[in-house]
C-alpha cells in the first residue's frame, strides 16, 4: 500500500461524472498578488485624498466612504464580476473559484472577504498564512468558511502533434507502463537535449537493437506508433 | 483508438467549443446552442484520454476545455437586481429568528459589561481610566458638554457628510471585526461584544454622572436603535459560526463551518444595512440641535419599537424562507 503522493493538485468530480484538475495556488503568489492589489488600493488612495483635500469636508467624507468600499468591497468586485480575479490575481494568474470550481458568487465572495481580517490577525496575515500553510487546499480561514480555493488560471492552447518519424512497430510486446514511458518520452523530445536523450534511448538497446542515433530514431517512432501515427509510405 | 486519430475525429469540435467559450468571455456573446452537448461531450473526451493514457498534453488540453466549459455552464447571473432587496430582507429577518438562541446569547455579551460598566463608572470615577486613556475620557466629555451648542463630534454643519463617511468606515467595520472574530471558535466575537459593551457603557455611565445625560441621552437614541442592535446582530452571526467549529453536529467541521457562515453572512447582509441607516441617522438628525428633546426621544423610542417589531414579531419571515 503505498501513500498517496503529496502535491498541489485538486480533483472535483462534477455532475457528468469526471473528475478534472487543477492545481491550487499557494502562499507566495497570493501574497505577491496581495501586495499588487494593495499597491493599487493605495494609488486610489493617494489619489483621492488629494482630490478630497481641494474639496475639503464634502470631499472628505466621500474620501471616507470610498475607503471603507476599497477595504472591504474591493476584492469582492473583482471576484465577482471579474471571473474571480483582483488585478494582482490576474497578473500573478491566480483565480478564486469555489471549491467545486464553479466560479464564486456574492455570498461566496462575501464571507472569504469578510474574514478577511481574521486572517490579517494579529499581524500581516499570521492566521491567514498559518490556515493556508497547515490546510490541505491552501485555504485561508477566510475560503474554509466561504468553500472557495485559489487555484491557477492556466490559458493553455493545445499542440498539434508534428512528427516526420516514421512509426515503428515494437519487435516485442510493450507493457502499460512501457508504452506510456515510451510515449511520454517522445512528447517530451522538444525539452530534452539531443545527447541525453541518446542516453535514455541506449537503456533500450535490447528492444531496439541498436545504439546511438538509429536507437533513438527506433525509439521515437514505436513512439509515434503508439500514438497512432499512420505509415504513409 | 489511437491518439491520433481521437486527435482528428474529435478537434473539430473542440476547436469549435473553444472558440464558442472565448466569444462568451471575450464579447459576451450568447452560448453556441449545443453548447451543453458539447460540453458533456467533451467531458466524455476526457474521460476517454485518460483511460486509455492519451499523452499529458492532451489530457491537459482537455481538462481545461472541461474547466472552462464548466464555469460558462454553472455560472450564475450576478447582476443585483432591485427586487433582491425586499427578499434579502425577508431571509435576514428569518435567519435572525432561525437563531434567536445566538441573538439572545450576543445581546447578553453586549448589555451585561455595558450595564456592570455603567454602574460602575456612575458610582466611582476612577474606574473608567481602566479602559481609556485620560485624554480619551476629556475629549468625549467635551462632545457632549451642554453648555456647546453642537454636540456629538465638534462640527460645523458643513461637515455632516464627513461624519457620515467616518461612520461608515468606523462602524461598519466594527460590526464586519466582530463577524470574522467568530471564526476563532467565537472568541473574537465575544471580545467585540464584550469590549464594545464595556466602552459604550463607561461612556454612557461617565456622562451620567457627570450630568451631560441631558445631551447623550437624545443624541444616541435614534441612531442606536438601529446602530447597537446591529453590533449584537454582528456578534450573532459570528458566533454562530463559531459554534458551528465548536459543536459541529453530524458534519464535519469544514462542512459545518461552511453552512453556518451561509447562514451567518445573510444576518451580516442586514447589519450592515441597518448600520449604513444608523450612520446616516447620527450624521443628519442626531446631530441636528434645533429639534426638540421631546421630538428626539419620541422618534427615537419609534425607531426602537420598529426595530424591533420588525426582526423579532413583524410577519416578514415567518414563512418559510422563499426560494
Amino acid at each position: 500500500m503505498t501513500r498517496p503522493l503529496i502535491d498541489t493538485d485538486c480533483s472535483v468530480e462534477t455532475p457528468e461524472g469526471i473528475n478534472f484538475n487543477s492545481t491550487i495556488a499557494g502562499t507566495v503568489p497570493r501574497a505577491l498578488a496581495y501586495v499588487i492589489d494593495f499597491s493599487w488600493r493605495l494609488l486610489i488612495y493617494i489619489l483621492l485624498a488629494i482630490v478630497s483635500a481641494f474639496i475639503g469636508n464634502v470631499g472628505w467624507g466621500f474620501f471616507l466612504i470610498f475607503s471603507f468600499l476599497l477595504e472591504w468591497f474591493y476584492p469582492v468586485y473583482f471576484e465577482v464580476f471579474r471571473n474571480g480575479q483582483t488585478p494582482g490575481k490576474k497578473s500573478m494568474g491566480i483565480k478564486v473559484v469555489n471549491d467545486d470550481f464553479t466560479p464564486v458568487r456574492w455570498n461566496t465572495s462575501i464571507i472569504r472577504n469578510l474574514l478577511r481580517s481574521a486572517d490579517f490577525f494579529p499581524v500581516l496575515y499570521l492566521f491567514g498564512i498559518i490556515s493556508i500553510t497547515c490546510s490541505k487546499k491552501f485555504q485561508r480561514l477566510g475560503d474554509m468558511a466561504a468553500g472557495t480555493l485559489v487555484i491557477y488560471a492556466i490559458e493553455e492552447r493545445k499542440q498539434e502533434i508534428t512528427s516526420d518519424v516514421k512509426p515503428v512497430l515494437p519487435a516485442a510486446p510493450l507493457t502499460l507502463d512501457e508504452r506510456q514511458a515510451i510515449a511520454d518520452f517522445t512528447d517530451r523530445t522538444d525539452v530534452i537535449s539531443e545527447p541525453r536523450q541518446i542516453e535514455l534511448t541506449d537503456i533500450l538497446t535490447p528492444l531496439t537493437n541498436s545504439t546511438g542515433k538509429s536507437g533513438l530514431i527506433k525509439v521515437l517512432g514505436i513512439g509515434a506508433w503508439i500514438r497512432g501515427k499512420k505509415d504513409k509510405g | 483508438m489511437k491518439q491520433i486519430d481521437f486527435d482528428q475525429k474529435y478537434s473539430p469540435i473542440w476547436k469549435s467549443f473553444e472558440a464558442d467559450i472565448d466569444n462568451h468571455n471575450g464579447r459576451k456573446a450568447k452560448l453556441d446552442p449545443a453548447f451543453p452537448e458539447n460540453y458533456r461531450k467533451i467531458c466524455n473526451h476526457l474521460s476517454l484520454a485518460r483511460q486509455r493514457h492519451y499523452s499529458e498534453e492532451l489530457i491537459d488540453y482537455l481538462n481545461q476545455l472541461v474547466m472552462a466549459g464548466h464555469h460558462a455552464l454553472y455560472k450564475q447571473d450576478n447582476r443585483i437586481k432591485l427586487g433582491y432587496i425586499g427578499f434579502a430582507l425577508n431571509v435576514f429577518i428569518f435567519t435572525l429568528r432561525k437563531y434567536s438562541k445566538a441573538v439572545w446569547l450576543s445581546t447578553a455579551l453586549f448589555i451585561m459589561p455595558g450595564l456592570l460598566m455603567g454602574l460602575a463608572c456612575f458610582y466611582d470615577e476612577t474606574i473608567i481610566y481602566s479602559l481609556m486613556s485620560p485624554s480619551d475620557v476629556a475629549e468625549f466629555e467635551s462632545m457632549y458638554d451642554p453648555s456647546l451648542d453642537k454636540i456629538g463630534r465638534e462640527r460645523g454643519s458643513d461637515t455632516d457628510l464627513m461624519m457620515f463617511g467616518y461612520y461608515i468606515k468606523n462602524n461598519i467595520g466594527i460590526a464586519f471585526r466582530t463577524f470574522a472574530g467568530g471564526i476563532f471558535f467565537g472568541l473574537g466575537s465575544v471580545f467585540f461584544l464584550c469590549f464594545n459593551g464595556l466602552y459604550i457603557g463607561a461612556v454612557a455611565g461617565r456622562l451620567t454622572s457627570i450630568g451631560y445625560g441631558v445631551t447623550f441621552y437624545p443624541f444616541v437614541v435614534g441612531h442606536g436603535a438601529f446602530e447597537l442592535t446591529a453590533i449584537v446582530f454582528s456578534g450573532a452571526a459570528g458566533l454562530i459560526i463559531g459554534y458551528a467549529l465548536i459543536n459541529p453536529g453530524q458534519q464535519s467541521r469544514l462542512t459545518a463551518l461552511k453552512n453556518a457562515a451561509r447562514d451567518a453572512v445573510k444576518i451580516m447582509y442586514g447589519a450592515a444595512f441597518m448600520l449604513l441607516i444608523a450612520a446616516f441617522l447620527e450624521a443628519f438628525w442626531s446631530s441636528s440641535t434645533s429639534l426638540p428633546v421631546e421630538l428626539k426621544y419620541a422618534v427615537g423610542a419609534g425607531l426602537w419599537f420598529f426595530v424591533i417589531w420588525l426582526c423579532f414579531l413583524s410577519p416578514l419571515g415567518r414563512q418559510r424562507e422563499p426560494n
